[in-house]
Order: C-alpha cells, then sequence, then structure tokens
C-alpha cells in the first residue's frame, strides 16, 4: 500500500549540523528517510536533540553537511524560491511581529506564491483563502485582528496560511506548543483530516508523544545522532519508544501505549 | 472584509486635504496675496501685478512643490524602514543617511581649507551643499550596504547605521570645536532644514531623484507586505530577502540622500507621519499604506511649513523646529488615545 503512494521526500545519506569557519558540529548523520505522500508523521525527540536543525534542513533554510536532500525527485538545492513556495509551507513556532493584519490578510498571504508582482488576490485565489479558512474553521474570524485572537485561533489561523499556499507538503515546527489539551487535539485531527481526505504530505516536531501514537501514520523518532523512522506498530514492537528519552525516571508502557512514571 | 475599495472615501478626502493644504500654502506668506490673485496667476496672468506673480511663480509654487516631494519622501522611506526592521521607532535616518550628509556639508562648511572655498566659489552654495550631502550620505549608505551583504540579522543593520550615526556626530563636533562662529552659523542654518531657496533647476534633480525612488518602491510591495509575518515565513512564501533589503536601502536612501541634499535633515516626519497613517488606515497592507503615507506626509509637511512662514510677518522659523513642535505633541496625544503602536 505504502509504496504505491507517491515519494514527496527523500533524504539520502544526509548528515545535518552547523559549519562555522573553525569547525564543524554534526548533530546526525547517515540519514536516509522518507516522507510519502498523504501521511501524517510526527518528528518526535527531547529538548535540544535537533529537530529543529532537521527541519531546517529539509526546509532549505540551513545548508546540510553533506549527502543530498530530494523533494519529489528534484534536489532542493535546485528549487529556485518560487518553485520551493509552491512545494513546501511552513508554520512556525515565532511569534509574528506586531501588526494590523487580519486574519483574511494573513491567511491571504499564503496566496503570494500565485499572485503577480503587486500581489494582486484573483477569484481562485480567493476561492483557496475561502476553502482554506472553512477547513480551518475559522470562517467567522476573518475581520479579525491578530491582536485579538487567542493562541488556538492563532494557530489555526497560520495552518489556514499553509493550506492557502496550496502546496503538497506541509511542516509543522511544535505547532501545539502552547495550546491546552482541547486545541491540541483539535488542530491534530485537522492535520489528520488534511492529510486522509487531501492528500496532503504533513511532517510535524512534537512533544505529544500520546497524541502522536494515537493519530501519526509515522513516527521519527530523533536519538543521539541517529533518527528513526517506522510505522506505529514497529516502533512499538521493537521497544525504540523505551530508549527515546534514555532516562531513570519514565518507562514506555506497550499496553497503554503510553509514558508512565517508574 | 475590509477591500481596497473600503478605503476609497478616505482617499477622497486625504486628496482633498492636499489640494486645500496646497492652497493654504501658497496663499500664505510674508506679503499677503488674494486668494483671487492667487487663482488668476494661473489661469489670467495679465491681470495680476507682476510683483506678486513674481512671488508665486517663483517663490512659493517652487517651495510647495518641495514640501510635497519632501514630505511624502521621507514618510515613505519612514514606513520602509519600519517594515524592514519591524521596529515602530525607526525612520528614514536610522540608516546614519542625515548623519552622513551632515558631516559631509560640515566638511564642506566647517573645514576651512582651500579645497572647499574653491568648491563654494566655482559652482555655488547650493549646489556644493547638495554635492557635499549627497556624497556624505552616499558614503555612509555604502559603508552599510556593505556590512549588510556580510550579514544575515536585519536588526544588526539598524545599529549598525546607529553607529555611523554616531560616528558622524562625533567628528562633526570635532570640526565645530576649531571652527569659527561664522561658518558654526552657516553649518547651523543649514540643520534647521529649509524648503525655499531652490531653482527650478534644483526642483527637477531633486523631483526626478525621488520618482526614480518611488519607482522602485512599487516592487517591493508584495514582498513587504510577507515581510509582516516575520522574515522566517516571508521566505517560505518565496520572497527574496537579500534582493528586498538591498531594493529597499536603495529606495529609502535615494529618497533621503536627494531630500536632505537640498532641503537638509529634516526630522520627525519620517518616523510620525506613518504612525499618524496607520491611526487613518487601520490596516498593514502596504499597497494601501504607501500611497496614503505619501499623501498624509505631503499635507503635513505643507501644513507645517505654512506655519513655519508666520504668516504676514517677515520671519521664517527653521521648518525642523515646527515639524516637532506642532507635531510630537499631536502623535502624543494620539497615541495615548489608541494606546496600541505597530
Amino acid at each position: 500500500m505504502k509504496n504505491s503512494k507517491q515519494l514527496i521526500v527523500a533524504v539520502k545519506n544526509v548528515s545535518i549540523g552547523y559549519q562555522s569557519r573553525k569547525q564543524k558540529t554534526v548533530i546526525a548523520s547517515g540519514i536516509n528517510i522518507e516522507l510519502h505522500q498523504g501521511t501524517l508523521v510526527c518528528l518526535l525527540g527531547k529538548n535540544g536533540i535537533g529537530k529543529s536543525t532537521l527541519l531546517r534542513s529539509i526546509t532549505n533554510v540551513q545548508p546540510v553537511l553533506s549527502g543530498d536532500i530530494l523533494i519529489k525527485d528534484i534536489s532542493i538545492l535546485d528549487y529556485s524560491p518560487a518553485a520551493f513556495s509552491k512545494t513546501i509551507s511552513l508554520v512556525l513556532t515565532e511569534r509574528l511581529p506586531e501588526s494590523n493584519l487580519t486574519v483574511y490578510e494573513i491567511v491571504a498571504l499564503g496566496r503570494q506564491p500565485y499572485t503577480n508582482w503587486i500581489g494582486t488576490v484573483t477569484k481562485t485565489d480567493k476561492d483557496f483563502i475561502a476553502r482554506a479558512l472553512k477547513e480551518t474553521n475559522t470562517t467567522h474570524l476573518s475581520d479579525q485582528k491578530i491582536s485579538e485572537l487567542s493562541d488556538g485561533q492563532l494557530q489555526k489561523v497560520m495552518i489556514a496560511r499553509a493550506i492557502a499556499q496550496d502546496t503538497e507538503l506541509i511542516i509543522l515546527d511544535e505547532p501545539t506548543a502552547h495550546l491546552d489539551i482541547h486545541h491540541k487535539i483539535e488542530t491534530f485531527s485537522l492535520l489528520k483530516k488534511l492529510a486522509r481526505d487531501f492528500g496532503k504530505t504533513i511532517l510535524i516536531s512534537t512533544h505529544e508523544i500520546q497524541i502522536a501514537l494515537q493519530l501519526a501514520d509515522e513516527l521519527w523518532l530523533m536519538k543521539e545522532g541517529v533518527i528513526i523512522a517506522d510505522s506505529l506498530e514497529n516502533i512499538i514492537k521493537n521497544n525504540e519508544l523505551e530508549q527515546l528519552f534514555s532516562s531513570d525516571l519514565i518507562a514506555f508502557d506497550k499496553k497503554l501505549k503510553q509514558f508512565i512514571i517508574k | 472584509m475590509k477591500t481596497p475599495s473600503s478605503y476609497n472615501t478616505t482617499f477622497i478626502l486625504l486628496g482633498c486635504a492636499l489640494f486645500l493644504a496646497l492652497l493654504l500654502n501658497i496663499s500664505l506668506g510674508s506679503v499677503s496675496i488674494p486668494l483671487k490673485d492667487i487663482f488668476n496667476t494661473f489661469l489670467d496672468a495679465d491681470s495680476v501685478k507682476t510683483s506678486w506673480r513674481f512671488i508665486i511663480l517663483d517663490y512659493r509654487v517652487p517651495k510647495a512643490i518641495t514640501a510635497i516631494i519632501v514630505g511624502s519622501g521621507l514618510s515613505v522611506s519612514g514606513l520602509l524602514m519600519q517594515t524592514l526592521f519591524r521596529n515602530p521607532l525607526a525612520g528614514p535616518y536610522v540608516l546614519g543617511i542625515s548623519s552622513g550628509a551632515s558631516l559631509g556639508v560640515a566638511l564642506l562648511v566647517l573645514g576651512t581649507s582651500f579645497f572647499s572655498g574653491s568648491i563654494l566659489a566655482s559652482i555655488g552654495f547650493n549646489w556644493s551643499i547638495a554635492l557635499a550631502s549627497s556624497l556624505g550620505a552616499f558614503s555612509v549608505l555604502f559603508a552599510v550596504m556593505l556590512a549588510a551583504n556580510k550579514l544575515k540579522n536585519t536588526m544588526s543593520i539598524l545599529i549598525i547605521g546607529l553607529m555611523f550615526g554616531s560616528l558622524s556626530s562625533a567628528l562633526i563636533s570635532v570640526l565645530a570645536y576649531f571652527s569659527s562662529a561664522d561658518q558654526l552659523q552657516q553649518y547651523m542654518f543649514w540643520s534647521f532644514g529649509s524648503l525655499g531657496n531652490l531653482s527650478w533647476t534644483e526642483i527637477m534633480v531633486l523631483t526626478g531623484v525621488s520618482c526614480l525612488g518611488f519607482f522602485m518602491v512599487l516592487f517591493i510591495i508584495k514582498p513587504l507586505n510577507s515581510l509582516l509575518l516575520g522574515e522566517n515565513y516571508a521566505k517560505s512564501m518565496g520572497v527574496n530577502i537579500k534582493k528586498t533589503r538591498r531594493i529597499t536601502l536603495i529606495a529609502t536612501s535615494l529618497l533621503t540622500g536627494v531630500i536632505t541634499a537640498f532641503s537638509g535633515p529634516i526630522a520627525f516626519v519620517g518616523l510620525a507621519v506613518p504612525h499618524l497613517t496607520k491611526l487613518l488606515f487601520d490596516t498593514s497592507n502596504h499597497k494601501l499604506l504607501l500611497p496614503a503615507v505619501a499623501i498624509s506626509g505631503a499635507i503635513i509637511m505643507l501644513i507645517c511649513d505654512s506655519i513655519a512662514q508666520l504668516p504676514s510677518s517677515e520671519f521664517t522659523l527653521p521648518i525642523n523646529a515646527i515639524t516637532s513642535l506642532f507635531g510630537a505633541p499631536i502623535v502624543i496625544w494620539l497615541l495615548i488615545r489608541k494606546r496600541t503602536l505597530s
């Protein structure tokens, strides 16, 4: 089944890390992972293990130390900024700068890769914006200023913006970081729906292991220097989660499918 | 949803205000000329006294045109800097352009060398001041651009601009310490700013360069809008950050450079007008903001100049004092009423 799905991202023998003039800091090397169309993948790992570095490498914000990252069989280095923005959209953790932007205007900004030199929004663009607002259940917020939104609403709006950008791949960096449990699940369900019903490929870095275990199609576990990518069943079967935190404090209970305090 | 067309009325009102401010500016001055004769100067020139016609066509109209260009140019530059640096305190001079220009003029006026004396004599005072201040402005800009190419972080450019500003001020202090009272006075008068005394040729140069600056701004409206979400989001939407930054810096320095060259370092307008306009236009969309800011800047400069003229007296106050003296309290009052700044 999985093999019939189109390959969206192929990470081939990549090392990620930082290169400064004096030294090279390798965070992980020999990474070989794939991302297929219509799957929801959660990237798990403890703080500081390099999840953001991996995402930054895949999105070409940061150069890889060695190896190749292909998106739809083309190296990310060969994409023009315009073509890249039609393939990948992002939802970031950073706070937005203060502005008078309305929800509608933010979602409309997602259409920028498609609009003309001065950013005129056409009928097609308006349809995409309306649909993105509807799918994220934020249509009623259209006229609100972003400064008036709650964290949960703002996160949905940023996801709507990514949907409006109409890319096959959506990458989210800790999208539920400061949300309550209701909004966390709402956000994840929305992403699940996007992957299942609309064929979007979604990569999320997150600390929500419980939710990830219930909704993700595949997990990427990041440990010291290596990344394990596999289906949920295999990951649980192989006791991979047990070693995720390499900690004496918690253990993974296979039956309950959750971490418990030792 | 507020679309660009919901602001049509505001734009029409703003246009009318501009026309009224222009009329006010031309009709007020040290010599009082009846409104009828002002219209007649343009419609039926022969019926107007020659001296009045001369005052209007060769003094007041050029001054009004200068005010419009200076006001809109500085305000647009201010908006560009506020968006680029995402800092409400940024203005057209944060890149150190005015300090560079001041340094150029200080070197010319305060540096009593044989060299500057001969330049002043050969190409005339106005032109040599303009030349010196352009050279100063552009050399600072060049240094900032060199640094900007090496920097990833846009905020560092802001700090580098400020550093160049301090450097220039320090050099000017040293020059001032060693110069005579006459020279100091001449320099002080330049630094007060002045919209008058420009010949038509000078106005042509001012207009030409400013139009080039405005034209460049058209091409960055779209990337500026995506920069409202921060550089990372902008980049993910296909914006070439370095290119946008470069065009923004060049457009700003063309505008502020040429304006400072011909009318001195005019304070306040560039910082305040974008904020005033954002109170009137409750939007961050640059497609609306840029023209709105340009028109508001022109209106405010025309009004300030009318006040500076002290109608029916022969005094002219320094324009720099007027812009801050009347503008600052208004901005404080408006912001306290609205309580936000963005």
